[in-house]
């Protein structure tokens, strides 16, 4: 076969793998809102409703129709990106997901940024005093990250540098008093107010940020140091790292020019998939400190009982997810030579 | 052959021999790594304390005594009191039982049910595999604790629905690892030779396939009880978890968040020992999938 009809075909198969995993993320959320519930219509509207409105919401939910009908009907709305209405703020699911997406956004870019800069630096540490003693700290404080509950450190960060330092502000996104006075833009508060020039609100931001932002970071940072390291080692160990080595290359060239390049790609992966982590990190970070995300939304939905907003938000946070995946599956291909050769 | 004439003669003492030779040097490797013998600690402690909470405790984990409401952390309450001045010692004591009681329940449903999807899927081949691995990838693809989170809200919360929820999320990767042994064993000659003489595909998988793939899930399922333990203790803090009065960790970090900044003890306790219990059973990961997996560098 020639290469573009390969890579013709390549692609396809690839695109109907996607499709295929997001039709079953939708059966997932359609399987737990309209399936588990004992009964849907119950769950909305209440014990107390009278038969004749049960009647009509058994109707308006389509629950006549045979199950794989409804589940027709489902996915339709979500194509045109109709996931119901929030019963708590009554407004389109899709609208409050977009007004709430921005910040969580922001957050765990931030989150992940931290993550990055500080994780690879100390992996690659890691990696090159393999089983020497900033190997076992570095390790240590990974492991740390992997077991420590982040709601919990979220609520100790928040006693510590919140009520007992006072060298970061408090819950919330910002000072009461700022609150809605900068225009939204772009939904992500740090840009917004920068565009508005409003520094003061920009760097009051950013001590709101600070404590969970950090908290992110060390969160993805635990992932993506663990990675580099094992990464790296498997580089280290390779002949051209020598090779680079006898030819007179310096320390810093052999490990940070030869092999971290070549991890580089690996890590491509990684980084995207704790970028996924990060999101679903921020559900728990962003209840502690009331940050208006995705996750709050989603924590609040919950308890009005709100499972349009719940499922609307997983899918959602699943959608990036998946997007995520599929991101770094290109960016593997478009790096490494290798896998364009050999790929089926 | 003069040498060991009765091993030759006894092929099942050789057997054991050569077993109990192994174990030694399992164990001898294991007790090198510091880190790993921390661990192993960590989780006896936790098992200790589970068995013998009611010994263990100084106070009823159930009983309020309002006089003492919010008690610090003395002679009395070594911990403190909770909010309905509960001893928080004997609170956790008695909720490490629950924790163990939800990781063993995740465990023993997960596992299995990911082995046998994986086994299953990788001997047989074909359209199973492709059909058993899209449902694997779509549950992958999905994050954990959302779909935890949405599971539990449409059944309702506690105990048993959260175990579930988790089970959900949790048996993917073992379904990816055994799929993965599967595929390198479907075709060794051994397993050729038994099919050869006449066994049923399922006679293969049961006898010839899941038990190749045993050491890499159970170290696996190590490293999973730290994240089941923490995924419980935030389905727990969210209040989908146990309900009151019990008392689990996640819900007592709950409670103790309204007294964060003048009874920093309610909150921060329970979180203590959720972290120690985790960093035990990932050290112990660490340690025994040094020594268990001989692929190690291969895998990402």
């Amino acid at each position: 076969m020639n290469r573009p009809l390969r890579l013709f075909i390549g692609i396809g198969s690839w695109l109907i793998t996607v499709a295929i995993t997001l039709i079953g993320l939708a059966a997932l959320t359609f399987f737990i809102g309209r399936v588990l519930p004992i009964d849907p219509v119950l769950s909305i509207v209440g014990e107390k409703a009278t038969p004749e409105v049960y009647q009509k919401v058994y109707l308006e939910l389509g629950l006549d129709k045979p199950i794989w009908l409804q589940f027709w009907d489902y996915l339709g709305k979500l194509l045109r990106g109709d996931f119901g209405t929030s019963f708590s703020t009554s407004r389109p699911v899709l609208t409050d997901l977009m007004n709430f997406f921005p910040a969580t956004l922001e957050l765990s870019t931030i989150g992940l940024i931290i993550g990055v800069v500080l994780g690879v630096p100390m992996g690659v540490a890691s990696a090159y005093w393999h089983e020497k003693w900033p190997d076992h700290v570095l390790r240590v404080i990974g492991l740390v990250g992997y077991s420590v509950p982040v709601f919990w450190l979220g609520l100790v960060g928040l006693f510590i540098f919140y009520y007992l330092l006072g060298w970061v502000s408090g819950p919330g996104q910002l000072d009461v008093f700022y609150v809605g006075v900068v225009k939204r833009i772009t939904g992500s508060i740090l840009i917004d107010s920068a565009i508005a020039g409003e520094w003061e609100i920009f760097f009051n931001a950013i001590s709101h940020m600070a404590l969970p932002a950090m908290l992110l970071g060390y969160y993805s940072l635990a992932y993506i140091s663990r990675m580099t390291r094992s990464v790296m080692l498997d580089q280290l160990s390779r002949e051209y790292v020598l090779t680079a080595r006898l030819k007179g290359a310096s320390e810093f060239r052999a490990v940070a020019g030869h092999a971290l390049r070549n991890a580089a790609i690996p890590l491509v992966t990684v980084i995207a998939l704790s970028y996924g982590g990060l999101l679903e990190g921020s559900v728990l970070i962003e209840t502690i400190f009331s940050w208006p995300g995705i996750g709050n939304y989603i924590y609040s939905s919950l308890f009005a009982a709100d499972m349009n907003a719940v499922l609307g938000g997983t899918l959602l946070v699943g959608v990036v997810f998946v997007f995520l995946n599929m991101l770094s599956d290109v960016l593997y291909r478009a790096l490494d030579p290798r896998s364009r050769e050999f790929a089926k | 052959m003069s040498v060991t004439p009765d091993l030759v003669d006894d092929p099942k003492r050789a057997v054991r021999a050569a077993r109990w030779a192994e174990f030694k040097v399992f164990t001898r490797r294991f007790m090198r790594n510091p880190l790993g013998v921390v661990g192993l600690v960590i989780v006896v402690l936790l098992l200790v304390c589970a068995a013998f909470a009611p010994l263990l405790a100084t106070h009823d984990p159930y009983l309020p005594s309002l006089a003492d409401r919010l008690a610090a952390p003395g002679a009395n309450y070594w911990l403190g009191a909770d909010e309905l001045g509960r001893d928080i010692y004997s609170r956790i004591l008695y909720g490490s039982r629950l924790t163990l009681l939800i990781v063993a329940l995740v465990i023993v449903t997960s596992a299995p049910i990911g082995l046998i999807i994986g086994a299953v899927s990788g001997t047989v081949g074909g359209w199973v595999d492709v059909i058993f691995m899209r449902v694997t990838d779509v549950f992958l693809a999905i994050p954990k604790l959302l779909l935890a989170l949405a599971f539990v809200a449409a059944l309702g919360p506690g105990i048993v629905n959260a175990a579930l929820a988790i089970t959900l999320t949790a048996w993917p990767p073992y379904a990816r690892l055994a799929r993965a042994e599967a595929l390198i064993v479907r075709n060794s000659d051994y397993v050729n030779a038994v099919r050869l003489a006449g066994a049923s595909e399922f006679r293969i998988i049961v006898f010839h396939v899941i038990p190749m793939c045993l050491s890499s899930v159970i170290v696996r399922m190590t490293f999973d009880m730290a994240g089941i333990i923490l995924t419980a203790a935030g389905l727990g803090f969210i209040g989908l978890g146990a309900q009151p009065p019990l008392p689990e960790w996640g819900a007592m970090i709950s409670t103790g968040r309204k007294f964060i900044f003048d009874q920093w003890w309610v909150a921060t306790m329970p979180g203590i020992a959720i972290f120690t219990v985790s960093l035990g059973f990932n050290l112990l990961g660490d340690a025994m999938r040094d020594l268990l997996d001989p692929h190690l560098r291969q895998r990402k």
